[in-house]
């Protein structure tokens, strides 16, 4: 059975945005319909998005770190979204395990968004449907797009490739090889949930520099160094060839 | 979580409809024993038919709830999974019986059904009471497993929130029931002002447990295993939004710690500390006018239980979205 899911570098993430703008402009020009913004350019502006892009703060200053945390739906594989849906809207797909809603069965009535504990689901205020990811499901199997292309829009636009997708039932794929050997976990694991996504975690990098690798044994300075300083009389490289 | 209103006014108003009809059938329950006279047909069909009201002000109040009303029908599908569902299926069915069993008392067309060995005779209105009786606490069961069932919310997640949905709902059919009869069959009164007090105090009871959990509750979910980083500090320093988002609206209700424990002493002394006052007034010294003044003192206490139910329930959520920026 496959399972799509994302796998976020947070080692690498550097919170630049990308991906929160890379997909709010492609689910928001599909054909399900504008993710809907109020107030785009008021003093609150406030919208739908799948994605976000939040700050952490690790640490006491002056050992202090920060985090980046890309959050959207996590695509759970016992997601509690589901039973609770009175309409049957909200689902997870047999064949690639993507939950979705069904925008045209939801009746907004938010049951869904109380019973996940991600906070990945936000309604739409014009459209009163709930939204959450989609893993860009009309992009990833569009046979239209070059094989490259069919991925999702987040992972497309990341800069530092903090964002890998694929199978993480599949064993040999690149996202559970990460998941597996660079430390791969699952939001929340006390709920039992089972995300699907998984974050990779922040890794010290440390150089260990010793005393004697300062200093180049055969620095070519201090052999100039050592050579004898010319006497003022002696004729420089302009004497030389200038004649 | 942000207390919605429609759902306040729903649970508020069904859970008083459910308890006035689960009064008047307690008493023709124990009339058919013998225990107590019969009543006139019309005081169960007219009584039955106030509680039918008071549903369907609750179903009316339910709509308000949802984005996209006109397609509410849809939201009976998913029963087996899902207690909403199950709610939408149960509380039609119980409107249906109930009208059928004020029906059948307002129409006299009460054929007796069956005769037990005993020699009791079973009416169609006790089968059709029977049945809206299983259908009441069905429903009850439904509406608080709503809440309860969601196990991240650990201030719901417990049995004494169904329990405290029947206690509290029966409470407030109990005093509307207590105040239906002294108007037309005050023998019958103080019947149901005795039993009125001793649901609300059970239900005080309940509440004030709940409310004893809730306040030693250890939340599951810290920040550290929000974002799977385990370090004792951790401050978030932006959510991704500035303007707020559904989230920032939907898991908060929005007002002081004051106002949160203001609510909670007005809802104990509304509920539940005023109405049995005036009802054991009501014993000694009958006052249609106390009853009138205990059930909206009782309504309106339960109006500010269930906002504080909702208020006091802290979703994990919350914790992305701690700092604006």
């Amino acid at each position: 059975m496959t399972q799509l899911a994302l796998v976020i570098d947070l080692n690498v993430c550097v919170g630049c945005h990308a991906c929160v703008t890379s997909c709010k402009e492609w689910n928001t020009s599909g054909s399900a319909g504008p993710l809907c913004d109020e107030n785009p350019y008021g003093a609150d502006p406030t919208g739908t998005f799948f994605n976000r892009v939040q700050t952490f703060e690790v640490g006491q200053y002056p050992n202090t770190e920060t985090v980046h945390f890309p959050k959207s739906c996590l695509h759970c594989e016992d997601p509690p979204c589901v039973p609770v849906c009175p309409t049957g809207a909200s689902y997870k797909r047999k064949q690639d395990g993507i939950v979705l809603v069904d925008y045209d069965k939801c009746i907004g009535c938010k049951y869904c968004t109380w019973a996940c504990p991600y906070g990945a689901r936000e309604i739409d205020e014009k459209q009163k449907v709930m939204k959450k990811c989609t893993l860009c499901v009309d992009r990833i199997y569009d046979t239209r797009l070059p094989e490259a292309d069919r991925k999702p829009a987040c992972v497309k636009a990341c800069p530092t490739s903090a964002r890998l997708f694929g199978d993480v039932h599949d064993p040999e794929s690149a996202v559970s090889q990460a998941i597996r050997e660079s430390a791969g976990y699952a939001l929340m694991p006390e709920w039992g949930t089972r995300p699907s996504n998984h974050y990779l975690p922040r890794r010290k990098t440390r150089l260990k520099i010793h005393v004697d690798e300062l200093e180049r044994v055969d620095n070519p300075l201090k052999v100039d160094g050592k050579l004898p300083k010319p006497n003022k009389s002696d004729p420089a490289l302009d004497d030389v060839t200038s004649w | 979580m942000k207390p919605a209103f429609s759902v306040i006014f729903l649970t508020t108003l069904i859970g008083a409809g459910q308890g006035l009809f689960l009064a008047l059938f307690t008493q023709q329950s124990y009339a058919l024993f013998g225990l107590l006279p019969h009543q006139d047909a019309r005081f169960y069909g007219w009584g039955s038919l106030l509680a039918l009201v008071f549903t369907l002000a609750g179903l009316i109040a339910s709509f308000f709830h949802l984005g996209r009303p006109e397609r509410a029908w849809r939201s009976a599908v998913q029963w087996r999974t899902s207690w909403l569902s199950r709610e939408v299926i149960v509380l039609p069915a119980f409107m249906g019986i109930l009208f059928l069993y004020g029906a059948s008392h307002l129409s006299g067309f009460d054929p007796v059904l069956l005769i037990l060995p005993s020699g009791l005779s079973i009416n169609a209105t006790i089968m059709l009471g029977g049945m809206a009786t299983i259908l009441a606490f069905a429903l009850f069961v439904c509406t608080g497993m709503i809440y309860a069932c969601l196990r991240f919310l650990q201030e719901w997640h417990s049995p004494l929130t169904v329990v405290n949905f029947i206690l509290l709902g029966g409470a407030s059919g109990f005093t509307l029931a207590t105040l239906y009869a002294a108007m037309f069959a005050s023998a019958q009164a103080g019947f149901f002002g005795g039993w009125a007090i001793i649901i609300t105090l059970l239900a005080f009871a309940g509440r004030s447990a709940s409310l004893w959990r809730n306040a030693r509750l250890k939340p599951k979910s810290t920040v550290q295993t929000a974002i799977g980083i385990k370090h004792p500090r951790i401050v978030q320093t932006a959510q991704g939004a500035m303007g707020g988002s559904f989230n920032t609206r939907e898991f908060f209700h929005g007002r002081s710690a004051s106002f949160f424990s203001t609510v909670k002493m007005i809802f104990l002394l509304l509920a539940f500390v005023a109405p049995v006052l005036l009802l054991a007034v009501n014993l000694t010294y009958p006052s249609g006018l106390l009853l009138g003044i205990a059930f909206i003192l009782q309504y309106f206490g339960l109006l500010a239980e269930r906002w504080f139910f909702f208020a006091q329930a802290n979703h994990p959520q919350n914790l992305y979205y701690q700092n604006i920026s």
